[in-house]
């Protein structure tokens, strides 16, 4: 177990994190009341996030093993613990949770009108799945939490969903499911293959046999490229984004896509070295064809949701392509990218929220000229679509940027491949702005709209700060993953020139 | 003491015998009927600890039999409370019914105490026949008969599974020379690799498939669980698979040495029970019928566990079983409350129930959650260690047919929930479950629940039980 830290100043403050808010669903289950659910799902979220700030202060950045941790026993026949920790890979991610949530939760204040308490308590037992997930070191653990987060997903575009609500929630519960069920044959066989333990890290940089490895890298694919999604298994997502309600596609952008990425970095990698050496070319060109396919059918869009939606395949294409070129770059941008996909669509997420409960329309030409009666939501739209495309100072740029540099250095090829790719960022982004903000000569009469209020532009603001922090000065986040992105890389370089100086030895 | 859970049930199908002598309302029928089930269950609970063997080495009280005559009566007291209104029967012949019902149960308890060809091949008959009747008591007021058609059905198949059971004992009375399982088992273990003792063994297991409903013993399920009242599904769908998991385990565990063509066979059962059960589900409309095939695929599930031949294994089985009859439980006291005279439910039934019922909806959303094994419920602990055993001995392409079945049944779950949940009621009646049944959902959900997040008692108690009989 040296792969673990124990925090004695902290001694359970991850469980914290995650048990707060199921608790907080549990006692407002006994509470039949609107205005208290909100308050009450804003006061549990808001607490989660305070109280997630010490984890960013006490964090110890010189190391790469896993903090925090906690470790109880929990089905001993099968050897399976409660046991979790964070590294520098989970960590932003955590932050990104906890701080998202109560956003989320003001988000909906108005917009969810019908069954207010039901819906509080999906997001708080979401939020609870989503930090156990980041946080589980135990395989089962792990996969307990990640297939329970559907339960409350599906309610969340199920019932609060727009018109094609039970067809999006049907694939999105469907794809999800049936991708990871393979997942959970891996898990059982790396269990047995493992001296019977489901301790994750234990599991990290063995030597398995490279069949072995092939075969549960594709089922590890397989779960995660459908999370993530990339493309071809991305067809749920605009039908899930389009039909959630605001917190919902906030919380899918912004959390569970990113649990596609983590299991990458978490599972396929140190589990299956030698394996991603020889399929990360696949996934690589993967990648590239879901950047240019999301940028290609993102410009074709005039529902606004799916046009942020389809970005966001884009967008994770280059997450996937920065992890997968596996140097320090690359990987460091990837998690980077992960974190600035998260806040700039979440916001987009939100901006085309405001619209939708003003005009109840996702329709480009029904948001036209929208700028000249709404000039704050206009200029807070504009700086997170200018964040969408990489513009420079934004944190988007920062991410791209460094993943971009990770692929020169792999391979120009790529590189080459991956530009146009940007530029059909701009174009599309660029393409809703201008129509948004000032349209054509045949706006809509949009003179009755009113702009953001308060708690519209307390929604938004955090959003616009770490746009411009990341954007600005992005060194102290690069400083909370780079060891533990340094370890994983160091020890996969280890283990495959290993393979390869093997794998020469017996063709000479 | 080591006959006291019988005993009890004979005396309760007495006094329910008198009462049908007299004029009882159903109301007083209902009451007596429970007080006499919750008397049963306290008389299992009494003899719990009891251990002997009685009728001359033909019946086998120990800890397995007892806390699965425990489980029995649990499980017929949850029955009882949940379809307690018997829409579905008519009122004269309600006396009748609970009756047939004990009579029933006594033959399932007898069951998984019986380690004497004859003596299971009696208790075995006792619980059919008792369920040969109650399928075609439903009461439709003489519109469609369909449950005539579900009870000759039930009692054809049922009697050649029984014709099957017979001949395969004869073939082992024949080879062994005795009647008695522990000898037989004996002079089996030494004698695997030879036809006539596989063939024997299958055939005698195929009266116990026909009871679990596994392939390919399954056919009579689909139009029997549609024929039949709720209350007497919901009764067919719980409580005798307990008792057949039961026997099942108790002589496959006696099989040792190299049984491989046996395992084979099992493991080919299991597997198309598996497709068969969740693709034919797939595209049910009646929610009985659809929970029919879902069994079909669940008893797949519990063989998949008795045949790592381990304790563990057995322990999962148990494990898996108890879970299942407590989310059919579940799913099945919604649809006798939502059924509102005791007629069929179909899909559509269900719109919009979270308004017409929170607190059904719920149960049914969790009951479905549970059996398409989503976290954190007991369907979900038991199908990942039923997996985990079945790979620890090897069997990966089983293990992985396995979870391809999951990602299968979760459509046809869904889609019930989505009805559920996700729809208007338009119109339809409100539901009102009786204080008795809410304490019995919240109860089974927390069960449900429970069972699931913290699983490792459950277990031991049932490793320690089955190795009593090892």
């Amino acid at each position: 177990m040296d792969q673990l830290l124990i925090n004695p100043d902290y001694p359970h403050i991850l469980s914290t994190l995650i048990f707060l808010p199921l608790a907080g669903a549990i006692l407002l289950l006994f509470i039949r009341n609107e205005y208290f659910a909100r308050y009450w799902a804003l006061g549990v979220t808001c607490l989660t996030a305070i109280l997630s700030i010490p984890l960013l202060r006490a964090f110890d950045m010189s190391t790469s093993k896993f903090q925090f941790v906690e470790q109880v026993s929990w089905i001993k026949s099968l050897n399976i613990q409660y046991v979790i920790g964070i590294d520098g890979i989970s960590i932003l991610l955590i932050m990104l949770t906890t701080l998202i949530m109560p956003l989320c939760v003001l988000a909906s204040w108005t917009y969810i009108k019908t069954r207010v308490q039901a819906f509080m308590v999906c997001l708080l037992i979401m939020e609870t799945a989503m930090l156990g997930v980041f946080c589980a070191l135990d395989f089962v653990l792990f996969y307990v939490l990640w297939e329970a987060m559907l339960i409350p997903m599906y309610m969340l575009i199920g019932i609060w969903g727009g018109p094609r609500k039970i067809y999006a929630s049907v694939k999105f519960f469907l794809y999800t499911l049936a991708g990871s069920v393979m997942l959970l044959v891996a898990i059982i066989w790396l269990y047995i293959n493992n001296g019977y333990s489901f301790f994750i890290p234990d599991m990290m940089w063995q030597n398995y046999s490279s069949t072995a490895q092939i075969f549960l890298f594709l089922a590890f694919f397989l779960a995660f490229a459908i999370k993530v999604p990339m493309f071809p298994f991305h067809t749920w997502l605009p039908a899930a984004h389009v039909e959630a309600p605001t917190a919902g596609s906030v919380i899918l952008a912004s959390v569970l896509l990113k649990m596609g990425t983590y299991g990458f970095l978490r599972f396929a990698i140190p589990i299956t070295p030698e394996a991603t050496m020889t399929l990360a070319p696949a996934i690589l060109w993967l990648s590239i064809a879901g950047i240019m396919y999301g940028g290609f059918t993102a410009l074709a869009q005039n529902d606004m949701k799916k046009l942020i939606a389809y970005s966001s395949v884009g967008h994770m294409g280059f997450v996937t392509l920065g992890i997968f070129v596996l140097n320090t770059q690359g990987v460091e941008g990837a998690i980077l990218q992960m974190i600035n996909h998260g806040i700039t669509t979440g916001a987009l997420f939100l901006c085309i929220g405001m619209i939708y409960e003003r005009t109840h329309s996702r329709e480009l030409s029904d948001a036209m000229g929208l700028g000249k009666h709404m000039p704050i939501y206009a200029t807070f739209l504009a700086f997170f679509s200018l964040s969408s495309f990489g513009f420079p100072g934004t944190n988007s740029f920062v991410g791209e940027f460094m993943i971009i540099a990770g692929t020169f250095e792999h391979s120009i090829v790529l590189a080459l491949a991956c530009i146009p790719g940007a530029v059909l960022a701009a174009a599309y982004m660029l393409r809703m702005l201008q129509k948004i903000i000032w349209g054509g000569t045949n706006n809509p009469d949009q003179s009755k709209m009113m702009d953001l209020n308060v708690r519209e532009i307390v929604t938004l603001a955090p959003f616009l700060f770490f746009v411009f922090w990341i954007g600005l000065g992005a060194q102290p986040f690069i400083d909370l993953i780079h060891v533990s992105v340094e370890n994983l890389l160091n020890n996969y370089h280890g283990i495959t020139s290993q393979a390869v100086a093997v794998t020469e030895l017996i063709i000479h | 003491m080591q006959f006291l859970p019988e005993l009890t049930l004979l005396g309760a199908g007495l006094i329910i015998f008198m009462v049908s002598l007299g004029k009882s309302n159903a109301a007083t029928t209902k009451n007596i009927a429970i007080g006499l089930g919750a008397a049963v269950f306290g008389a299992t609970l009494l003899s719990y600890c009891a251990e002997g063997k009685l009728f001359y080495g033909a019946y086998q009280v120990d800890l397995f039999s007892q806390v699965f005559k425990t489980l029995i009566a649990g499980a017929m007291l949850g029955v009882l409370i949940l379809g307690h209104n018997l829409k579905g029967i008519a009122e004269k012949v309600h006396p009748e019914y609970y009756l047939f019902l004990f009579m029933s149960v006594l033959g399932l308890m007898m069951l998984v105490s019986s380690v004497e060809l004859i003596s299971i091949f009696v208790a075995l008959e006792l619980s059919s026949f008792a369920v040969y009747i109650m399928v075609p008591m439903r009461d439709d007021e003489g519109k469609f008969r369909f449950q005539m058609e579900a009870g000759i059905k039930y009692l054809l198949f049922g009697v050649t599974a029984t014709g099957f059971m017979l001949f395969g004992m004869s073939y082992m009375y024949g080879l062994t020379g005795s009647t008695d399982l522990a000898t037989i088992i004996a002079k089996y273990s030494t004698m695997w690799t030879h036809p006539a003792y596989v063939i024997s063994m299958m055939m005698v297991l195929g009266g116990f498939f026909y009871k679990l409903a596994i392939f390919p013993f399954h056919f009579w399920v689909p139009d029997v669980y549609e024929g039949a009242s709720n209350e007497t599904t919901a009764f067919i769908a719980t409580v005798p698979k307990l008792a057949a998991t039961a026997i099942l385990i108790r002589l496959i565990s006696q099989i040792s040495g190299d049984g491989q063509v046996m395992i084979n066979v099992l493991l080919l059962c299991a597997v198309a029970s598996m497709f068969y059960g969740n693709l034919s589900a797939l595209v049910q409309k009646d929610v009985k019928r659809m929970l029919g095939f879902s069994g079909i695929a669940h008893a797949g599930f519990v063989l998949l566990g008795i045949l790592t031949f381990q304790i563990t294994g057995y322990a999962n089985a148990m494990y898996y079983i108890i879970g299942y009859v407590l989310m059919n439980l579940a799913c099945f006291l919604v649809l006798c409350n939502v059924s509102e005279k005791g007629e069929n439910v179909m899909i559509e039934d269900l719109s919009g129930l979270h308004k017409r019922s929170p607190l059904m909806a719920f149960t049914l959303a969790v009951g479905l959650f549970a059996l398409a094994g989503i976290p954190p419920f007991v369907g979900f602990m038991g199908k990942f260690m039923l997996l985990t055993g079945a790979l620890k001995e090897g069997y990966l392409l089983v293990v992985i047919l396995a979870a391809i079945n999951t990602a299968i049944a979760i459509y046809y779950y869904l889609s019930v929930i989505r009805i559920t949940y996700c729809s208007d009621p338009e119109e339809r009646a409100l539901v009102t479950p009786s204080t008795l049944t809410s304490a019995t959902s919240v109860l089974l959900l927390l069960v449900i629940v429970f069972m699931g997040v913290s699983p490792q008692r459950f277990v031991d108690f049932a490793s320690t039980a089955v190795q009593t009989i090892m």
